[in-house]
């Protein structure tokens, strides 16, 4: 089966994010009322797998060993079905 | 050894820089120095003609994941064997501002408890954000483990210059203080960025460029013989690499960087 998974890596909370505070800082003196603007990076993978939960679980040992870093980085997973 | 059988194996990829600097240098002190792609090292299996490894500075794989995280897992898929017996056999492995990302992302740094399966710090973006090219000054804070910096006495500060947009050194929220305690306990702590007198930046612009989590500017392995750094000290080898030579009467030599190289140096012809 072909599934289509999106990672979502975001920054954990607490962790400082200076683009998102730099682009809302800019938003804001172009006259919206931006309260806070946090960044995350998303991939779209598509994959073949026997299963959903197969999919699931190798998404997961990517992120762990190259999309994310656990020191910052925290990670959601979307797995669907691929056309 | 003697210093003209000493090899040195400088890495390179696409999008790393200073690795002619760092050839410069080592080559200035009498040592062999070559500058290898890595996928010539994979394919010759030749890292262990090699006395040291020098990861140099740069934008590895246009620091795309995260800065030095492509570098990282590709030279473990490709080279891991090699490069953790290289480190076991204690040769000494030095990784400037890309390299240093490549080490932590590798897991070989800090590397509290031998080398890890997951980066157990990072180096974030900068903050205050943006790529910083500037010199610094950091001062020395090793009690002695580290072979890199055998020359220098604890608490010389050295002005050397920094030019990343991720250098920002941190450890997991919730570990870290105690990280932070194991770094200095372990004698891992080598480089805190500081004022011209030697002062601690306490994180403050521009005397710690990026944030770091305690004005860390360098760490070496619990061994001492993996050091990784953000400052370039291969930009800091000449005199007239240094920012101000056309106004200064009297310029010495060298620049502080040089102390690096020759501590290298030193601790292979003893050693091996």
């Amino acid at each position: 089966m072909r599934y289509r998974v999106k990672v979502e890596v975001s920054l954990k909370p607490g962790h400082s994010d200076p683009e998102g505070e730099t682009t809302a800082r800019l938003l804001r003196e172009l006259g919206y009322s931006v309260e806070n603007v946090s960044v995350s990076k998303v991939y779209t993978l598509l994959l073949n797998a026997a299963s959903h939960d197969e999919a699931a679980n190798k998404t997961e040992e990517m992120c762990r060993r190259l999309l994310a870093n656990p020191t910052k980085d925290n990670y959601t997973i979307c797995v669907e079905e691929a056309p | 050894m003697k210093r003209h059988e000493i090899r040195v194996c400088i890495l390179r990829v696409g999008g790393t820089n200073c690795d002619m600097e760092t050839k410069y240098a080592f080559e200035d002190l009498g040592v062999q120095a070559d500058i290898l792609h890595v996928n010539h090292v994979v394919k010759h299996r030749s890292l262990m003609e090699y006395n040291a490894l020098v990861l140099p500075g740069g934008f590895s794989y246009g620091d795309y994941v995260r800065a030095g995280a492509i570098w990282a897992k590709w030279m473990l898929a490709k080279m891991g064997r090699e490069l953790m017996s290289f480190v076991d056999e204690g040769r000494p492995v030095l990784g400037i501002c890309n390299g240093f990302q490549v080490l932590v992302e590798a897991g070989l740094l800090p590397a509290f408890d031998g080398i890890a399966p997951y980066p157990e710090a990072v180096l974030a973006p900068n903050n205050p954000p943006g790529f910083h090219c500037r010199w610094v000054y950091i001062r020395h804070e090793n009690n002695g483990k580290c072979i890199f910096t055998a020359k220098i006495p604890k608490g010389q500060v050295l002005r050397i210059p920094v030019a990343h947009a991720e250098g920002r050194f941190l450890f997991p929220k919730e570990t870290e203080t105690r990280c932070l305690k194991r770094l200095i306990e372990n004698d891992q702590l080598v480089f805190r960025y500081c004022t011209k007198e030697g002062v601690e930046a306490g994180g403050k612009y521009p005397y710690n460029p990026n944030g770091s989590l305690y004005d860390i500017a360098g760490i070496c392995s619990p061994e001492g013989t993996v050091l990784g750094l953000m400052p370039h000290p291969e930009r800091a080898f000449y005199w007239w690499q240094l920012p101000d030579w056309t106004r200064q009467s009297f310029m010495p030599q060298y620049g502080d960087g040089k102390l690096l190289f020759e501590s290298i140096i030193n601790h292979l012809e003893k050693k091996f």
